[in-house]
């Protein structure tokens, strides 16, 4: 069995072995193996090409766009997603606007590890990809089982442009896979993770999987619900989402960042101005509360949707 | 950390001497006389968006770029006109982003001091300021990687800039990395209108260079010779694994911040004390005192100078303008991920 995260560390050795461009740069990353044990073993196996970095994360990424002119193709590792707006103006202004501006390619990946485990708090918890994502010039990856986590990643390091690799911290050791995947979903299409005909849930991440839960839950009641696997929330595969509505008149869409804006918003938007007529019911969307993600189990695990409050959603739209 | 300050090069031929100040001061006036077009031209409606001069600063910003050789990495900032030049910008690259020529390094996308060609060492700058520290560091780091070692990262930084957490994060990301990586700091005086006392406290910028562990230098930013000396030395010395160099150079900024700006804010003291002197008429003055040219010789060459450019803006003045029905409007590289383009 493996992991989520060793499918993170195992792309990243297969990166450094498949391409001398490779290199990985960031806090503990060295001989340490990193906060999460993601670059755990590399130093050793590739040595001078797996580097300690500062605590300084505008210089780390702005290292990297340099790099990246010259022809590298850098993976950089934030400690966690959250501290990556110190970097934020590296990588909206310099790395995104690059290839726009000059025509040369910034390839760079940088893993966010994102999201919510209980007892992180407001500042090891955040989920940024809205945030990335309303930039041009930024693929944002938001991997959601352990098989794209390996070829998602993969493909983060061939692709010419910079990467946003939200990993999810929670399902870093939930999820375990039998083996590595050798065949990968196109980068920038959604899969149909489960199918159905009364509803669909849009959704990414970790969210699909409390969502699969909630699916399970309520086909006891009778009711099919398909369930969309975003992978990449930019480039958004609207056409997936429009097809599944189409068959299914019902959209809820589910993420765990916060309400306003965001990735949610944006389906809800897409499908609203694409696809009216496709829906019998108001569109809904479910997020985390509007307020720093809570610290204490009891308050986290209500912050964020779960299968039961998604279940409370879906049973709103089903009768609606 | 040594302390380097100018001291006159004795010991070189002074052929050499003579070669070199007056190889930067054609570049420092071909800068100033190009500066003088471009702020005719936005006097003139020609140009659209801001127009910013490197007046005052000409010297520091030639010994720059002439330090550097094909293969280094230089990092002009706003005031680097004679820098460019030195580097081997050409006139027309400056030209056509300014006038938003379609045939342009930027094509219309960005425009006037935002422009380079990254490929050839030559990095575009964005606004925010410290932000191309750790750009150029990286592209130092790239060429340890492919064992690529006697190669130079050069970046220039005004007083204000020394205020941002990328200054700090670069410079000791560089320090750390033992790049050889020279930051070369024009201390105008000024950044934008707020005076040096309201931008740190320290009794001499060059004192950071203590903190962060690199080899600092200060020079007299109007003198020519002691800036070719000064900036020559430190690329010397981190081109031979001397580490990160930190030069700062005082000087006053003779224009606006941008041509939009009076300056009315300089203290007049200043401009009347030495910091306030025009480094090219200082070096007008070396080059008739020591007789290495003449009075008709240097109008030969302003002459000369105004031809250049004369003829680049003329050249410019024909090319296409950006089309927006030809622009692609897709920011990515890999062109089928880009949103509203269809999958080639």
């Amino acid at each position: 069995m493996i992991t989520y995260l060793e499918a993170i560390r195992e792309a990243q050795a297969k990166a450094l072995a498949d391409d001398p461009r490779v290199y990985i740069y960031g806090q503990d990353v060295g001989q340490f193996g990193g906060a999460f044990k993601a670059t755990k073993g590399l130093a050793k196996e590739f040595p001078g090409r797996v580097l300690d970095a500062p605590i300084s994360e505008d210089a780390i990424i702005g290292s990297a766009i340099g790099a990246a002119i010259e022809g590298m193709r850098p993976i950089i590792e934030m400690q966690f997603a959250d501290f990556s707006t110190v970097g934020f103006n590296q990588i909206v202004n310099q790395a995104a606007t690059l290839h726009w501006r000059t025509q040369i390619p910034c390839p760079i990946t940088i893993r966010l590890p994102s999201g919510g485990t209980a007892g992180a708090g407001p500042f090891h918890s955040q989920s940024m990809e809205a945030l990335y994502a309303h930039y041009p010039g930024l693929i944002v990856m938001t991997p959601a089982t352990v098989e794209d986590a390996y070829s998602m990643l993969l493909e983060a390091v061939a692709i010419d442009d910079p990467v946003i690799f939200c990993e999810h911290k929670y399902l870093y050791y939930h999820l375990k896979a039998e083996k590595l995947p050798t065949e990968a979903v196109p980068t920038g299409k959604a899969r149909i993770a489960r199918q159905g005909r009364d509803a669909t849930i849009v959704t990414y991440s970790a969210m699909l999987h409390e969502s699969l839960a909630c699916a399970e839950e309520i086909a006891s009641e009778g009711w099919e619900i398909e369930v969309i696997d975003l992978r990449t929330v930019k480039p958004l595969d609207t056409d997936t989402v429009l097809a599944s509505v189409a068959r299914t008149g019902r959209l809820l869409v589910v993420g765990e960042a916060w309400p306003w804006g965001g990735v949610t918003a944006e389906v809800i938007a897409r499908v609203a101005t694409e696809g009216f007529g496709l829906l019998d019911a108001p569109p809904m969307r479910l997020n985390a509360k509007d307020t720093p993600v809570p610290y204490h189990p009891n308050l986290w695990g209500t912050h964020r949707p779960t299968a039961k409050t998604i279940a409370v959603a879906l049973r709103r739209l089903l009768a609606a | 950390m040594v302390q380097a300050t100018a001291v006159p090069a004795a010991s070189a031929d002074t052929s050499e001497v003579k070669a070199r100040f007056l190889a930067a001061y054609r570049w420092m006036l071909l800068a100033r006389v190009t500066e003088e077009k471009i702020a005719a031209l936005y006097r003139g409606g020609k140009i659209t968006g801001g127009v910013f001069l490197g007046k005052g600063q000409e010297a520091l910003s030639a010994a720059s770029g002439m330090a550097l050789r094909k293969g280094d990495v230089f990092a002009p900032l706003i005031r680097d006109q004679a820098g460019r030049l030195a580097f081997g910008e050409s006139l027309l690259d400056c030209t056509r982003t300014y006038m938003g020529s379609r045939l342009g390094p930027m094509r219309g996308r960005d425009g006037n001091v935002h422009r380079g060609r990254p490929k050839e060492g030559l990095m575009a700058m964005i606004s925010h300021l410290g932000a191309m520290l750790p750009v150029v560091a990286g592209t130092l780091m790239a060429r340890r990687f492919r064992g690529v070692t006697d190669t130079v990262g050069l970046v220039s930084l005004g007083d204000g800039a020394t205020s941002t957490g990328a200054f700090h994060e670069g410079l000791n990301l560089a320090a750390v990395e033992k790049l050889p990586f020279v930051l070369v700091v024009a201390n105008n005086q000024y950044a934008y209108s707020t005076p040096t006392s309201r931008q740190f406290v320290c009794e001499d910028l060059v004192d950071k260079a203590v903190g962060y562990g690199v080899v600092g230098h200060s020079v007299d930013g109007t003198d020519l010779q002691a800036c070719l000396d000064v900036v020559g030395r430190a690329v010397d010395a981190a081109r031979s694994g001397g580490g990160p160099q930190l030069i700062v150079a005082s000087l006053l900024r003779l224009v606006g911040h941008g041509e939009h700006d009076d300056a009315n804010y300089v203290d007049p003291k200043l401009r009347k004390s030495p910091l306030g002197a025009d480094c090219l008429e200082l070096a007008e003055r070396h080059l008739i005192k020591e007789q290495w040219s003449s009075a008709e010789a240097l109008q030969e060459m302003r002459d000369d100078s105004l031809r250049q450019i004369e003829e680049a803006v003329a050249t410019t003045l024909r090319e296409p303008l950006p089309d927006p029905n030809n622009e692609d409007w897709c920011p990515l590289a890999t062109r089928n991920l880009c949103e509203g383009t269809s999958p080639e």
